[in-house]
């Protein structure tokens, strides 16, 4: 039963797809556990009653994209002691941030016959824009395991041992042949955050970066190597950069770059 | 009293839609037993998937598109894939290579598997059994709950093996596999899905002869896949019970689609013939003749349990249709995992070209179909993608009209429970289904 002393954990969701939240459900050999040791206080996902705020821990999945939106994040910030931004869209706008480099009025007419109903936001921005976010979990989709890791660690209050440094580390570690030099791929694991355990590698396949940029990346130096060594063409790169984490610096600022080349 | 309820207007308002891939609402408005508003209305904030597409390389497609919903991204990424592969004119060049599509099958049947059990014990069974949730459920059902969690686990494993995570997983690609496992790999699932399905079968008959399913007939168009030899899930023409018998390519031309102010989803409707419903309800009316053998032998038990032979046409027993499919799943999986021989190569080679290509696959919610145009380089220049729940929205919403007659005796909570749990019936993509409803009830004096 839910004791006064179980801290309440709240999950709220805004543009995504789900697939971060679910990813609490994807620990099938954690979850009674986890049930167990919080009150799960709103988890629409996963339950019909809510409990009243305040909540302990407040897990955010999605990004900011409607006027609704823009208002409920300030009230869950407000109801929450600690907010954790997770997943890609919540951490970097997600692949809906697309429309930041352009007109989402021609998205619209382009989708719905009434671009007139819709209430959107001229852009899709990350929780942090809005509202100060205590930690952000990276990744599209979040690893469970660095999931369950930060969760356990923000209960019993320390710090999460979540890895900054890039991709090709884990990469590494596996033993894998590199794709980049084996192949000629054009791998992001040099700029990218580790946290997969290098899945896309480990497939014979270059990592498109859903970890989203690691902690000082160094973007002219892979950058020169595409387009010097691989001869990708300014079009390519910026298409490469503009993926699930693409409105996240420096993979925006990089990409940016390449536009403008783009255009010359 | 009576003429006090018949002059009763009440609306009810389902403010947050939860189990929807995306965000929604129900609102209905009734005066007596006359329903005068029943909307579903999908409020999921628009991402504009089409139209940041254009533009993106074919070969991007498929994780992109699995980014629409994260429960059910197998079913993107293979549509995509198919739709793709007749852009570029290599669909039957992949189909002809060996074990690529055995790897397609074996993953869906991961997805079917994870979605539908997540969805019947976590999300539907609450309903029926009077839980707000599977937390709550767990406390005196605890052993159903473990075993729906070996069962999804089962499920994801199946997908990560294959694509290296269970959401969002990276394998698949236009024109096959990235790489194939190796067969190790894949044989250490064998014996723990064989268990599966022996679970599974005991748990499909628990729910038939366990639960007490609302009745609730109509006449629905039932529209699913109809591949000749198998149960549907990747491949088959597009046909219906009221005659609908398309190509893939076809289906589009078929369906209207049009947006309402209340929703953010495009309502489909069978050109000249009206709503339809895809999903679990459709595939088992239409092609129960082509159940694995394990889970055609339990169909006529859950017959016998239910009381109702087939065709079911209360959606309701979606519930019973999922569990006998995920039987399906795991056995067909079985079967197909230790058959696995791993392919060399495990993908075509494609030179990219100006095309064009269309094809739905079975997401676990019912037909997800895609379409799209590619320039002469493979840049997308046109996409169009119809997924299972805004197929079913006419659906659900015709559904709430006809039931709303039950309604009128009810107290506001049971009336809303009732209604939600309609929605539930249809599995809207992750599930969030109608939670926090509100009720403002009105009196009218005349």
């Amino acid at each position: 039963m839910p004791t006064a002393a179980q801290p309440k954990l709240a999950v709220y969701k805004f543009s995504s797809c789900d697939g971060c939240q679910l990813g609490l459900l994807n620990l099938e050999d954690e979850l009674l556990t986890l049930v167990g040791a919080v009150q799960v206080a709103m988890f629409l996902e996963a339950r019909r009653d809510v409990l009243p705020p305040p909540y302990d821990i407040g897990l955010v999945e999605g990004s900011i994209s409607t006027p609704d939106e823009e208002e409920r994040i300030h009230q869950a910030r407000r109801d929450c002691k600690t907010l954790i931004a997770i997943g890609a869209c919540s951490t970097s706008g997600g692949i809906q941030a697309l429309r930041n480099w352009a007109d989402v009025h021609e998205y619209a007419r382009t989708v719905y016959p009434h671009p007139e109903y819709l209430q959107t936001l001229e852009t899709a921005t990350p929780i942090a824009a809005h509202v100060f976010v205590d930690f952000e979990l990276r990744g599209c989709p979040v690893n469970e395991k660095q999931l369950l890791e930060l969760i356990a660690a923000t209960l019993i209050g320390r710090r999460p041992h979540i890895r900054t440094h890039s991709l090709c580390v884990e990469c590494k570690r596996k033993g894998l042949p590199c794709v980049m030099v084996s192949q000629g791929l054009p791998c992001l694991g040099p700029v990218t955050q580790a946290g997969c355990n290098a899945l896309c590698p480990q497939c014979g396949r270059a990592c498109y970066g859903c970890f989203g940029p690691m902690e000082q990346p160094n973007m002219s130096a892979i950058g020169n190597h595409f387009t010097s060594k691989q001869n990708r063409n300014p079009r390519e790169m910026t298409r490469m950069l503009r993926l699930f984490n693409g409105y996240l610096e420096p993979f925006k600022q990089a990409s940016d770059k390449y536009e403008q080349r783009e255009k010359k | 009293m009576s003429s006090e309820k018949k002059n009763r207007q009440r609306t009810i308002a389902v403010n947050a839609l939860a189990r929807v891939e995306g965000e929604g609402a129900l609102h209905l408005v009734m005066d007596g037993s006359n329903v005068k508003e029943a909307k579903l209305r999908i409020y999921e904030p628009p991402r504009f998937y089409e139209a940041f597409l254009r533009g993106r390389d074919f070969r991007e497609v498929p994780d992109i598109t699995a980014r629409i919903c994260g429960i059910c991204p197998i079913a993107y990424q293979t549509a995509s894939c198919y739709a793709l592969e007749k852009a570029m004119d290599v669909f039957d060049d992949v189909q002809q290579l060996p074990g690529v599509q055995v790897m397609r099958d074996l993953m869906y049947c991961g997805e079917w598997i994870e979605s539908h059990v997540l969805h019947m014990f976590m999300l539907h069974l609450p309903d029926f059994l009077g839980y707000e949730s599977a937390i709550s459920m767990a406390k005196d059902h605890g052993d159903t709950v473990k075993q729906a969690l070996r069962l999804k686990k089962l499920g994801n494993q199946l997908v990560a093996v294959f694509g290296g995570r269970a959401v969002h997983p990276v394998g698949m690609c236009v024109g096959g596999f990235h790489r194939a496992p190796q067969q190790k790999n894949v044989l250490a699932l064998v014996d723990e899905t064989k268990a599966c399905c022996d679970l599974m079968c005991e748990l499909a008959l628990f729910l038939a002869e366990n639960i007490d399913y609302p009745d609730m007939q109509r006449d629905y168009e039932f529209v699913s896949l109809c591949p000749e030899n198998e149960y549907p899930m990747n491949l088959g023409r597009i046909c219906s019970n009221k005659g609908l018998d398309v190509d893939q390519a076809d289906f589009g031309n078929q369906i209207q689609e049009s947006q309402v102010e209340h929703s953010t989803a495009l309502h489909s409707v069978i050109k000249r013939r009206g709503a339809y419903m895809v999903g679990p309800l459709a595939r088992l009316n239409l092609n129960s003749d082509k159940l694995h053998p394990r889970a055609a032998e339990l169909l006529p038990k859950v017959c016998k349990a239910l009381g109702k032979s087939l065709p079911w046409q209360n959606n309701f027993l979606s519930l019973p249709a999922r569990a006998l499919e995920t039987v399906h799943a795991l056995a067909l999986a079985a079967d197909l995992l230790a058959a696995y021989q791993r392919p060399t190569p495990s993908h075509v080679n494609i030179t990219p070209r100006a095309g064009h290509g269309a094809h739905g696959t079975e997401a676990p919610r019912g037909l997800c179909w895609h379409e799209y145009r590619t320039e002469e380089d493979g840049t997308i220049s046109m996409a169009h993608i119809m997924p299972p729940t805004a197929q079913n929205q006419l659906t659900i919403e015709a559904d709430l009209r006809e039931m709303a007659a039950q309604l009128v005796d009810m107290d506001d909570q049971a009336a809303a429970l009732r209604c939600e749990h309609l929605i539930r019936n249809y599995d809207p993509c992750i599930s969030c289904s109608v939670h926090f409803l509100k009720f403002d009830r009105q009196f009218i004096t005349q």
